[in-house]
């Protein structure tokens, strides 16, 4: 069991052009109901933006959610930008429409894990929590 | 016998009693309060016969990939026997963005159809009489310019825009509200949404220049109170905002039209429709007192909720969008777009919207609920259920005018605020099993049944970057230059826009470049953080 930590701090935002902010608002108040520290980016959030703000914000991971159909391209690039920019101890984790098929490539370039609708708030807040024993 | 639960609610939170008598409507008067199909206050319904005169248009929502891709799709639905055409557009359109944005990469085409030039416009309608079908237009932050777009295709085909007959959404304060694609500060957006309605009244007699929506406001959480109440309020402002201008209410208030959900509630959906047309009436004469009787007539379209499909066992939103779809009809709507069962994983097969249009066809020729006008008028339960909606959207407009308007509401986050609180009440209800949702929190199935989901290939986005570099190159820049400079002066100086966009969009303007130059104008807009 390691001492206290640091207060867990996560970024939460969207990545993407789509305005569907009715999820990913509710896992930020689970996530500070749970008394994890959440930065939230907002809306309509370039990777180059998400990223310089998780660097300049010290967290300890990232949460996006994307529902445009993006998530190929949005969620590797900020995969890129987090090595590129030495930040890669970073977590990345996301949420939103994204097809099972798409799941494993994702995955497999670096996402920590994909919570696909109906996940209960509970499931994330243990993921983010187990995130930090690890961390 | 006891009951299965200490407490029976509507899905929007309402205390459900076992039983309605006279005595839930004591305080209620048939002449005052029900009436007459096609009379005030037309909680009936707005025509005196109703789906015995005409059914509802049946207009399923359509866009993806690029304009040729979606215009395949509405050649199949017309064939299909479906009445009218709905154009969803893509992500970067709708936010006012080219193809070729960077912004744009990996959302062309996705969520809708890729528009960014005149020339994609004209092949989204190719072989389309444009003078014979109607068009809805899904399009709010640079709705003006697609309009444009739409009326340049119908000038360079000769179809006077007096015979032209569709809608454009153009609701912006939902934008603020709920979906989140603006392009501007409130204040500039509504001035385009007053041009957009002034152009209508002087030119497009036929159009309505705006569709003024619940059913994101229900998407984002709300309940069905603060969608009835959010929406019509936003119609007043707009309403408020166009008499201002100095257009006379009846000359633009006739064209108005409003676009809601219809979620699983079965009665408390049909009483929100009904609810919606007394209010709308009343508060329509009360503020404004028209002499049109059209004036005071709410018209409107009906989508099933996207939000109450599931991913889980996707064939059962099948059922549910029947339900929605018939509480749509009962409610008495104008218009209708039934969900296809797998949208919560995609945009819909063909085989999946065509099970979702044979839906509404279903309802329409075997059920036979459209054989009188408004079945349920006079039932105890609905009745009262109706008076509730509409006292509850009177509470919150007592709230909206203590603000100061909803612009106001929006800047201080107000209608944002209730909206989350009541989507974080439904998931925490869903999440202590007060709520039910079959294959999801009940007869869950681990096995795994799926759906084919239609895929967007890269090419899409690879063809439009190459058009429109095409078009870079073609088109005159010295005309496209003036045309652009014209629609900034004019903004500039607040006179009507639409003159000038139409000439922009026929000197081969983009969305992106037209709309890159009102924000030079404009400014931008950053919304408060609710959260």
């Amino acid at each position: 069991m390691a001492v206290a930590a640091a207060p867990l701090r996560i970024l939460i935002g969207k990545v993407g052009l789509d305005g569907h902010d009715r999820g990913v608002k509710l896992v930020a108040r689970a996530l500070r109901d749970a008394g994890v520290e959440i930065i939230y980016t907002g809306l309509h959030q370039t990777p180059e933006q998400v990223v310089a703000t998780a660097i300049q914000e010290d967290v300890h991971a990232i949460g996006l959610s994307i529902h445009s159909g993006a998530h190929n391209s949005l969620l590797p690039r900020v995969l890129h930008l987090l090595r590129e920019q030495g930040a890669g101890d970073i977590a990345l984790f996301g949420g939103g429409i994204i097809p099972d098929e798409d799941v494993p490539r994702l995955k497999a370039a670096g996402v920590q894990m994909l919570f696909g609708p109906a996940t209960p708030m509970q499931s994330i807040v243990n993921f983010v929590k187990a995130l930090h024993v690890e961390h | 016998m006891s009951e299965r639960t200490s407490r029976f609610t509507s899905l929007s939170g309402l205390a459900i009693e076992p039983v309605y008598t006279p005595d839930h409507l004591k305080d209620w008067h048939a002449d005052r309060d029900l009436g007459l199909p096609g009379a005030f206050p037309y909680t009936r319904g707005i025509h005196s016969t109703m789906y015995r005169g005409r059914l509802w248009t049946m207009r399923q929502f359509a866009g993806f990939g690029s304009a040729e891709d979606t215009n395949r799709r509405f050649h199949y639905l017309l064939h299909q026997g479906q009445t009218g055409l709905s154009v969803a557009f893509d992500l970067p359109t709708l936010m006012g963005l080219d193809s070729d944005d960077p912004r744009a990469q990996g959302e062309v085409g996705h969520c809708g159809v890729a528009v960014s030039s005149l020339a994609d416009m004209e092949r989204l309608f190719d072989g389309i009489p444009l003078d014979q079908v109607t068009t809805s237009m899904t399009i709010n932050g640079p709705a003006a310019v697609l309009f444009a777009m739409y009326l340049a295709v119908a000038r360079k085909r000769g179809i006077p825009f007096s015979r032209l007959g569709g809608t454009l959404q153009n609701d912006i304060l939902k934008e603020y509200i709920a979906q989140k694609e603006w392009l501007f500060p409130p204040e500039p957006h509504m001035a385009l949404t007053v041009d957009t309605i002034a152009y209508c009244a002087a030119h497009v007699p036929k159009w309505h220049p705006i569709s003024i929506s619940g059913y994101h406001i229900r998407e984002a959480g709300s309940t069905a109170v603060q969608e009835l109440a959010f929406t019509l309020y936003d119609g007043l402002t707009y309403v408020d905002a166009a008499v201002n201008a100095g257009l006379h209410v009846d000359t633009f208030a006739p064209r108005l039209s409003f676009f809601f959900n219809v979620h699983n509630d079965f009665f408390e959906e049909i009483a929100k429709f009904r609810a919606a047309r007394r209010l709308w009436a009343r508060e329509m004469e009360r503020r404004y007192h028209p002499k049109n009787p059209r004036s005071l007539q709410l018209r409107c379209h009906a989508q099933t909720a996207g939000c109450s499909l599931t991913a889980q066992q996707p064939m059962n939103n099948v059922v549910r969008t029947s339900l929605q779809a018939l509480a749509a009809v009962l409610g008495g709507t104008q218009s209708l777009h039934t969900n296809s069962m797998d949208e919560t994983l995609a945009l819909p097969t063909e085989e999946a919207v065509t099970l979702a249009l044979r839906t509404q066809q279903i309802i329409a020729a075997e059920s036979e609920t459209v054989n009188t006008v408004d079945p349920l008028g006079g039932s105890y339960f609905v009745e009262s259920l109706t008076n509730r909606l509409e006292e509850g959207a009177q509470d919150y407009f007592r709230r909206l005018d203590g603000m100061g308007g909803m612009i106001r509401a929006i800047e201080g986050g107000f209608p944002q605020r209730e909206i989350l609180e009541a989507s974080q009440r439904y998931q925490r209800e869903l999440e202590r099993g007060e709520r039910s949702l079959v294959g999801v929190t009940d007869h869950v199935e681990n096995r795994q049944r799926p759906i084919p989901i239609l895929r967007i290939g890269p090419e899409v986005e690879q063809e439009q970057v190459a058009r429109l570099s095409d078009l870079r190159k073609s088109r005159d820049p010295f005309r496209m230059a003036g045309a652009l400079e014209e629609v900034q002066e004019t903004a500039a100086c607040h006179q009507n826009l639409m003159p000038a966009l139409i000439e922009a969009v026929l000197a081969k303007a983009t969305v992106g470049e037209i709309c890159s130059a009102l924000r030079e104008v404009y400014g931008t807009y950053r919304e408060p953080v609710v959260l």
